[in-house]
């Protein structure tokens, strides 16, 4: 059974009297990233989605207040409509999940949801000035505020962020918004393995052209992109953004340096905007199946390494974002976690999240990449600050 | 001295074995790495909040995070009070000491340890001054973002600690925004790592929440921050207005347009004054207000975002424009306004506030200090970072008049709550320390301070970290 609370009261009322009777709970929004964490033993649903609405926005001060439970869509329309902006481009996990409903904002923040421009623009977390939410006790808590510099005090906007619904029920969000910028093209580089495309992107990033997206599409995934319709070969992809005239001079400079590493061609707006939409989304493996899939976070460098070490030991395929750092992978059957988490370990560290798999498969795999010991205890202790009595997803994050 | 602000009482457990425990902290450094003659304890007595000091009890001054972890062990198990210092030019007292508390300063540990391009990433340890980290990446094409005005003094760990920003955050983010990662000594002595050169936290983002917690989590001693690519130009355009009503609407303009300068500066009559007299950068004289915005990009890039600018500016009833045609006009543009404090420290003694406000009360602000600061029969210089709402007030006064000093103190009190009032923070850039820390009951309930606190609790049981900032003194709870 779900409940629907419709007011800040009622969510702190309903949560106060479960930690009351010790009754577990999960917190939800649209549900759409339902598979996400650790099977957690069933318990009551508690939705945001009847905390629904825009609250306060000032487009001038690119600003947004809204209950948690709003729907995406309603931002991004609204926003749209004042041609703005998230700038962390918030993922839509249905495709990839095979999920159905509406995505809410809060479920966007916490999951700390980002997209492609994460590289450069932040994650989610870095937008979210601040919250309102429902701690382990029932109470009303507020924190962060509404102004860019927020932080007075301890920063438990971020920790929330992120926290998956273990932490606290997400009421409110307050986020900076950006304004859409007037043009984005797309530079192709054809041709390159994953090794030559990390130093192409790493040398992209290194020249003040501000590169706002970074991808690197393996032969495998390319077809699905644009309709099969990129440039033959593996497709290196490089996005830039801003005012038509600078955009101009930009991609002259960018292509200039990556002939060098392959041909080059280049993509208008329109194809721009539905390639990085498909990128955000892991088309590719929005597949209908239950393949497992992984994201995977390492330093940029690492990335291809890692794909190329577990190649020779596990059926993967994969594509690359965030220039390289961002690695998706579908495994054809076994999710290979203690293999793939050893290989990030020894290339330097990262983590990674194991988004999609069957039942069968989450019950026996630790979703989020285990933590050494001191961390671990060190963030149980942070969940027992904010939910004294347990009652948020135990297990859910670890 | 003022003393309006308090300070915990210091443990009497720990006063009366101060001989003890610095022959015990004498065995865990190297002679060099510590001290404890009276004499020699001056100098970490305050920080840039000079009007507060309180003498230590010792400094360790460690080389390594063993170090780091030896002596935080050690204040663990006896209860010591550990007072985190990184070059001490907060403003809000965050590394003033108190009389039972060691000083660990991280002044020593001021290694860039690596530099690596293909992740767009340095690795530094904690005492590294901020300025360092882009004098070392620049001749490669590179910068780390965050500038406080102190960034040639100031150190990593202490912008850790504060989640310091500067004039350039406005298009870059504040600390926050530009670390992936750090070392840090809990307090029992157990190191842990946070981050590193990936992006987004495996768990709970703990490395989001010791960004700005003021020393109070445990000692940041490494670093991993984002490099990023430095911009072909920079150029900045000075505008004069006749209110600073027009100033602060043509700069929520500009931010709603969707051009992103990389600053916007912004400087009252008094300021303007104040910075003229001393730098000579041909500011003129007979506007209210002044804007310097700043743009990056290549020709083209600028041409086009400064046309724009110049465009609204001109919607807004600018009186004065100023466009740099060259390097050295741009640079004597820039000259006035970063000898702001220098400058102001010449003519008066000086608190500098920082609180924030949304954009659209910028000038509503601005209006309802000059009452305060009327009132209080003061004088005020206004020179902040505008773009985003970042106020600073300095306010001027005698500090060899104890009235005078009060009445500043008080005055600086009431301009905060009204940037709370006006929907915004008590802190911008500086952190909370011991100067806003009885202010926090006015940004926050009762229960968002107990839960803040609560979270403390778990990083710190003894509440030995830094313990007379951030959370007014009474009212803690206690486990």
């Amino acid at each position: 059974m779900t409940l629907i609370p419709n007011s800040e009261v009622d969510a702190a009322y309903i949560i106060r009297n479960a930690a009351n009777d010790g009754k577990k709970v999960a917190l939800c929004g649209g549900s759409t990233r339902a598979g996400f964490g650790n099977t957690a033993e069933p318990a009551e649903m508690v939705s945001s989605t009847g905390l629904s609405g825009i609250v306060d926005y000032e487009p001038a001060e690119m600003v947004m207040t809204v209950r948690a439970g709003t729907p995406v869509a309603e931002i991004e329309a609204t926003l749209a409509a004042n041609r703005q902006m998230m700038a962390f481009e918030p993922m839509d996990h249905r495709g990839v999940m095979g999920t159905l409903g509406e995505p809410t904002i809060g479920g966007v923040f916490a999951a700390n949801v980002s997209g492609p421009r994460r590289f450069v623009s932040g994650a989610a977390r870095d937008s979210l000035l601040g919250i309102r939410f429902i701690n382990g006790r029932g109470e009303a808590i507020r924190a962060g505020g509404r102004v860019m510099k927020n932080v007075t005090g301890l920063d438990l906007v971020k920790l929330l962020a992120g926290s998956h619904g273990t932490l606290g029920f997400l009421t409110e969000v307050t986020f900076r918004v950006l304004p859409v910028p007037q043009t984005v093209e797309t530079i192709v580089i054809s041709g390159l393995d994953d090794a030559a495309a990390a130093k192409a992107m790493a040398a992209a990033m290194a020249l003040p052209v501000e590169v706002s997206g970074s991808a690197h599409l393996p032969q495998t995934v390319r077809f699905r992109f644009l309709g099969g319709g990129l440039p033959a070969g593996e497709a290196t992809v490089l996005r830039l953004e801003g005012l038509a005239a600078s955009v101009a001079v930009r991609a002259e400079k960018l292509a200039a340096v990556m002939q060098a590493f392959g041909p080059v061609s280049r993509l208008g707006q329109e194809e721009s905007q539905t390639l990085w939409r498909q990128v955000r989304d892991v088309y590719p493996y929005s597949d209908g199946t239950l393949k497992p899939v992984w994201r995977v976070s390492v330093a940029p460098s690492a990335g291809h390494q890692l794909v190329a070490a577990l190649r020779l030991e596990a059926g993967v395929d994969a594509f690359y974002d965030w220039q390289g750092g961002l690695v998706w992978m579908r495994m054809e059957a076994d999710p290979e976690a203690d293999l793939l988490r050893r290989y990030i370990r020894a290339l330097g560290g990262g983590h990674a999240t194991l988004l999609r798999a069957s039942d069968a498969v989450r019950a026996q795999t630790q979703a989020f990449e285990p933590q050494p010991d001191a961390v671990a205890a060190l963030s149980a202790r942070v969940k027992q600050k904010l939910d004294p009595a347990g009652i948020f997803s135990p297990g859910k994050m670890g | 001295m003022a003393d309006t602000i308090s300070f915990l009482k210091p443990r009497e457990a720990v006063l009366s074995r101060r001989a003890a425990i610095i022959a015990d902290l004498t065995e865990l450094l190297p002679p060099e790495c510590l001290v404890h003659e009276a004499r020699e304890l001056v100098p970490f007595e305050t920080d840039a909040f000079v009007s507060y000091r309180r003498l230590p009890m010792a400094v360790a001054l460690p080389k390594t995070t063993a170090q780091v972890a030896a002596v935080m062990k050690y204040c663990n198990r006896y209860g010591i009070p550990v007072v985190p210092r990184g070059a001490g030019t907060s403003l809000s007292g965050g590394a003033i000491p108190q009389e039972d508390a060691v000083v660990l300063g991280l002044s020593k540990m001021s290694r860039i340890l690596e530099v690596d391009y293909a992740n767009r990433t340095a690795t530094v340890q904690a005492g590294v001054t901020n300025l360092n980290i882009s004098e070392a990446v620049g001749i490669d094409g590179f910068f780390y973002a965050p500038d406080p005005s102190s960034q040639l003094a100031c150190t990593i760990g202490g912008n850790i600690g504060m989640n310091s920003g500067g004039a350039h955050c406005l298009k870059y983010g504040v600390t926050t925004n530009n670390l992936l990662g750090v070392k840090m000594v809990l307090v029992d002595g157990t190191v842990i790592e946070l981050g590193g050169k990936h992006l987004d936290a495996a768990g709970y983002d703990l490395l989001g929440l010791v960004c700005g917690s003021e020393g109070q989590l445990g000692i940041v001693t490494e670093a991993v921050v984002r490099l990023i690519a430095k911009p072909e130009g920079a150029r900045p355009v000075l505008f004069g207005f006749d209110t600073s009503e027009h100033a602060g609407a043509c700069v929520a303009d500009i931010i709603g347009s969707g051009i992103i300068p990389v600053a916007i500066e912004f400087m009252d009559k008094p300021a303007i004054e104040i910075c003229e007299a001393f730098a000579h950068a041909g500011y003129p004289l007979d506007v209210e207000a002044l804007l310097i915005v700043e743009v990056e990009g290549s020709e083209a890039e600028m041409d086009a975002m400064l046309k724009a600018i110049v465009e609204i500016a001109g919607r807004h009833g600018v009186k004065t424009v100023r466009e740099s045609q060259s390097a050295t006009e741009a640079a004597l543009i820039w000259k006035g306004r970063k000898s702001a404090f220098g400058a102001t420290g010449r003519i008066a003694d000086y608190i500098c506030m920082d609180g924030t406000v949304p954009l659209g009360k910028l000038s509503y602000v601005l209006n309802k200090t000059s009452e305060i600061i009327d009132r209080f029969g003061l004088r005020v210089a206004n020179v902040f970072h505008a773009g985003d709402g970042n106020m600073h007030p300095l306010i001027l006064f005698n500090a060899n008049d104890p009235e005078d000093a009060a009445r500043a103190e008080e005055a600086g009190n009431e301009i905060l709550k009204l940037c709370v009032d006006a929907g915004g923070c008590l802190t911008g850039e500086h952190g909370v320390g011991i100067e806003k820390r009885d202010l926090m009951r006015h940004q926050y309930s009762e229960a968002d301070l107990n839960q803040q606190m609560a979270v403390r609790y778990a990083f710190d049981e003894d509440w030995i970290l830094n313990p007379s900032k951030v959370f007014p003194l009474d009212g803690r709870p206690t486990a």
